[in-house]
């Protein structure tokens, strides 16, 4: 049916197959089988996904591309973005596949209840390729944390593709999916956008529904959109999004206005802040070019750049890692060996329910894991819970204040999203504190629970690698950052001549053919 | 199981002077759990009323049920507390397989309701005032079975089996302020403090408050002080008291295992202390001390719950009448005297009686039987009047059966026996008993003229207008029927025989 080859369908954006589906030139199960056999051809280089699942993706694409061919009212009722294939990062539960958590604790076991986003994609009858790859729940900025094996970068396979969210940033940019679903807690959506050159968007916390999201540090997390153009993130956060009953801390204003702030991007007038703290010292000399070009950009464009300062933030990230822990310690203690998932007994020793718990953790968690929780269980005890946990919460007001001071003088906020570009795998997994910086310029977007974005500002002239600029909000106006990523995009994209990712090399049986670029 | 020495309860208090705390968890009968959809049901099948919630999957969150706040916060209003503007739920970490997610959700610094006080009538009308320091909410944990092992418990067992059908039942836990001054009075004291509770929160329609059923559970705390010294002894806390009685023996209990304890010149150990109906003894269960860390933080998954002043008053003005004013109310309606009254209540069967007046029988008749026939029965058994056995339908068909001269008081006894002992309804057992009043009036006008006969004086006093002498002849008819004729019959059918208008 289609005029397009594979190669050709799967480097669409996710708002071009929707269009093209509802022409009925491509048919779903046509793009969810040329996903599939990318996957196919790719992810062993690649390793962005835990579970491929097949049977159930084409079976739904086949039941949207009956109701089309059908036609009438349930043609007419389809969602947008229904038959457009999606991935789903494996910290969110799903009936029919297993769930890991990128953890040997939760090997092998299978939800037997969906996350509300989940529902909300089999409602929009989006097939759902499987399930990425994570740092082992959601903890690290590499992927490197993951119990089965880290996700290469697709830019170079020799480096990382960040975390936690390395497999879905991965999977979008190496065409294995057009959308995927990420989690941000300190930047695990925002971060690997970055170091892919794909886009990453944190909604406003609460926007999304975190009910079956396996929590990491409950108020931190929030479940959100990756893909490879700031206007498909927008489409999905408007799936996905919206008020859920089951999630106590869900927002119930909608946000419905997300597609057409993308879609009417203007910049004229608006004021953008540049965090003094979040650039210069400690940045790659190629990231500060890429973000000086996206403000020079943006002022062409009629934007008005100012410089806002945010003292607190430097207390972020040590904050972070207390209240994060914390959460940790007690979100995780639920797997234990007694009721589901891995259960080892110990080899020697009085069989009791304490030393189950224990050798059962033991072996199912990693080093990270561990790390996290005694981290957390130390800031929670009695007689250390002010100078840590409450401090650090003392420092997120502060943080909060700090955006409220920074958001009474820009209406938009401006960062490069990660520090670096993507290091190389192994560089920093025996250096946790060398780690954790990575998240320096997006922990404090979830301090304060607002929304960040970040799309690809170019490459770096030093190492070739992508970059990643961060627009913040103030929390609710989700639909400002869409408004203003669109408009960057098209002007950087205008001067690469065409999208980012068509710079990164070819890989699979591809890239053998001489070339290898397209 | 080491018998700890204890005093004799007269010399305990000689010495020393008790000081009571109560913990007392009340399971709330909402529809649905704390945190969760699944049914708040009893005595289903293990592990049915349960959903991913309840059993801690991955990935789940809690919603707060809004009818266990509303049930919460009349519970704070009736225990006259202050109700929060602003309050927020807690975890509390630790380890243990009843705990689906290894923590509790609990409220820990910022409990809905606080600072209230119940006054508290003992059996000779003194009223003692306990200062409640808390009330907040919180989720039940699963049931753990032990299995193998000599006692029960989770030390020694072979394995262990979990319900988690309990798991996120909502629960409120009602925290006194330590109770002083009580005295020897303290057993007495504590059974009548739980009582009030349960009174009031059954009242409340917030719970079934069986506390058979574990609807309402007690933790009783006790310390002993030298008499005149103000600092706290020791406390030891005796876990799941769970009947009215238990309670004034745990407490009486341990008041005289402390006082043997101190009079050894041994410290007492902080520990929790398991009590066993059996022996009604307690026995050492884990060591506590108030540094048990437990590892609280504010529940990031929920938001703050906030009770506005329109709601609390909303929700006083549904509440009602309270147990003491009732009390006034059912003496008055009932016509009883103060110690009658004083004397039904000690007894613990005012509630057997508004349901046996309910069920068809007057004020006095419903005292005669509770008060008459019931407690001493009960007494004797051992157990709670209301446990006995009777219902108010067998009370009212006893009584059917007295008034229509089927029976007499006496044997109605008999047939109470014959009730409590599994014989059938009253009217089987009067048939099986062959107790029925005898009726056919050829034998008793025997009788009568066979003590008319021996007694002619007394004939001829009634022939003359003496009514009052026909007791005598009633008398000899009833020994001669062994008690088994009406005597009210008798008494017309002596009066048609000597031919006097009754």
């Amino acid at each position: 049916m289609t005029e397009l080859n594979n190669s050709e369908l799967i480097r669409l954006s996710a708002a071009q197959l929707a269009a093209k589906l509802a022409a009925r030139e491509v048919t779903s199960v046509e793009v969810t089988q040329a996903y599939l056999d990318r996957i196919a051809d790719v992810d062993g280089q690649v390793n962005a996904f835990l579970h491929v699942n097949a049977e159930e993706a084409l079976a739904v694409a086949a039941e949207v591309d009956a109701i089309r061919a059908a036609g009438g009212a349930e043609a007419e009722a389809l969602h947008e973005l229904a038959g457009v294939p999606i991935a789903v990062k494996d910290l969110i539960v799903t009936i029919g596949q297993p769930t890991t958590a990128g953890s040997k604790i939760l090997e092998g076991w299978h939800s037997p209840y969906d996350a509300t986003v989940i529902k909300k994609l089999r409602a929009a009858k989006m097939p759902i390729l499987g399930k990425t790859n994570l740092d082992e729940f959601a903890m690290g900025s590499s992927t490197e944390h993951s119990a089965y094996g880290p996700t290469r970068n697709p830019w170079d396979l020799d480096r990382i593709p960040g975390g936690s969210g390395g497999g879905s940033a991965a999977a979008v940019a190496a065409f294995e999916a057009p959308l995927a679903l990420g989690t941000d807690t300190g930047g695990s959506i925002r971060q690997p956008g970055a170091v892919t050159g794909t886009v990453g968007m944190k909604p406003t916390y609460g926007a999304v529904s975190r009910y079956g999201a396996i929590a990491m540090a409950s108020s931190l997390d929030q479940i959100g959109p990756v893909s490879r153009t700031v206007l498909d993130s927008a489409l999905l956060q408007e799936v996905i999004g919206g008020h859920d009953p089951f999630d106590s801390t869900s927002l119930t204003d909608p946000f419905d206005t997300l597609v057409a702030a993308a879609k009417t991007g203007n910049v004229t007038g608006m004021k953008i802040g540049i965090i003094k703290e979040l650039h210069g010292e400690g940045y790659q000399a190629g990231v500060e070019n890429r973000f000086n070009e996206s403000l020079e950009l943006l002022k062409e464009a009629g934007a008005e750049i100012v410089e806002v300062s945010c003292p607190n933030f430097k207390y972020a990230l040590g904050a972070y890692y207390l209240i994060m822990p914390s959460e940790v310690s007690s979100n995780l203690a639920k797997f234990d060996g007694v009721r589901y998932g891995l259960r080892v007994l110990p080899e020697d020793g009085p069989m009791t329910i304490e030393r189950v718990m224990a050798a059962t953790r033991a072996a199912g968690f990693g080093d990270e894991v561990k790390r996290r929780i005694i981290l957390g269980t130390y800031a929670l005890s009695a007689g250390y819970y002010d100078a840590y946990y409450g401090s650090a919460q003392k420092v997120r007001t502060l943080i909060q204040r700090d955006f409220d001071a920074a958001f009474a003088q820009a209406d938009v906020l401006i960062s490069p999203t990660a520090p670096t570009t993507a290091f190389k795998l192994g560089e920093k997994l025996d250096d946790p504190l060398a780690m954790y910086l990575n998240d320096v310029a997006t922990i404090p977007a979830n301090m304060a629970g607002i929304p960040g974005l970040s799309l690809p500002g170019g490459l770096a002239d030093e190492d070739g690698l992508p970059v990643g600029i961060q627009l913040l909000a103030p929390a609710r106006e989700d639909a400002r950052l869409y408004r203003v990523g669109a408009v960057l995009e098209s002007l950087l994209e205008e001067k690469w001549g065409g999208p980012l990712l068509a710079k990164a090399p070819a890989l699979g049986s591809s890239s053998t053919i001489a070339g290898g670029s397209n | 199981m080491s018998t700890d020495a204890t005093l004799s309860f007269e010399e305990a208090m000689e010495k020393y002077d008790p000081v009571l705390g109560f913990e007392v968890h009340v399971e709330l009968n909402t529809k649905t759990k704390m945190f969760s959809s699944a049914p708040n049901v009893f005595g289903d099948e293990p592990n049915t009323n349960v959903n991913e919630v309840d059993l801690g999957m991955p990935g789940v969150l809690p919603v707060v049920n809004r009818t266990a706040v509303e049930s919460s916060i009349k519970i704070g209003l009736a225990l006259n507390c202050k109700i929060a503007e602003y309050c927020r739920f807690a975890r509390k970490n630790y380890f243990y397989p009843d705990t689906p997610k290894n923590f509790q959700t609990s409220q820990y610094d910022e409990p809905i309701a606080y600072d209230g006080y119940l006054d508290i009538e003992l059996s000779d009308g003194t009223v003692f005032r306990v200062e409640i320091e808390r009330a907040h909410m919180e989720e039940d944990a699963g049931k753990l079975t032990h299995m193998g092992g000599a006692t029960g418990r989770i030390q020694g067992a072979d394995y262990s089996l979990v319900d988690y059908n309990r798991s996120g039942v909502p629960l409120v836990e009602i925290v006194t302020k330590p109770i002083e001054g009580a005295g020897s009075r303290a057993p007495e004291l504590a059974k009548a403090y739980v009582a009030a509770v349960r009174e009031i929160v059954k009242n409340l329609g917030v719970s079934d408050a069986k506390m058979e059923r574990g609807n309402v559970r007690c933790d009783a705390n006790v310390s002993l002080r030298p008499h005149g010294r103000e600092r706290f002894g020791i406390r030891s806390e005796t876990k799941n008291v769970n009947s009215l009685r238990a309670v004034e023996h745990a407490v009486r209990y341990e008041i005289q295992r402390h006082a043997a304890v101190l009079d050894s010149g041994e410290p007492v150990i902080q520990e929790t202390r398991h009590w066993h109906e059996d022996t009604r003894t307690t026995t050492s269960g884990r060591a506590k001390s108030d540094a048990d860390d437990y590892r609280y933080f504010p529940e990031p998954d929920l938001v703050p719950v906030l009770a506005s002043r329109e709601w609390v008053e909303e929700l006083r003005a549904t509440l009602p009448e309270p147990p003491a004013a009732r009390r006034k109310r059912l003496q008055a309606d009932w016509g009883y005297s103060d110690l009658e009254f004083r004397d039904v209540v000690n007894a613990g069967v005012m509630d057997s009686i508004e349901e046996t007046i309910a069920a068809g029988a007057n004020a006095s008749v419903a005292r005669k039987w509770w008060m008459g026939e019931i407690v001493g029965r009960a007494k004797t058994a051992d157990v709670d009047p209301s446990e006995l056995g009777v219902t108010p339908e067998t009370i009212v068909e006893l009584n059917k059966l007295v008034e229509g001269g089927k029976i007499n008081n006496k044997m109605a006894s008999q047939v109470l026996d014959g009730v409590l002992a599994g014989e059938g309804t009253p009217a089987e057992i009067v048939e099986k008993r062959g107790l029925a009043v005898v009726s056919d009036d050829g034998p008793l006008l025997e009788a009568i003229d066979a003590a008319l006969a021996a007694q002619p004086d007394v004939a001829e006093k009634i022939r003359s207008g003496k009514l009052q002498a026909i007791g005598a002849i009633v008398g000899g008819v009833m020994k001669a029927t062994r008690g088994q004729a009406d005597a009210g019959r008798v008494k017309e059918l002596i009066l048609e025989r000597l031919g006097v208008e009754g």
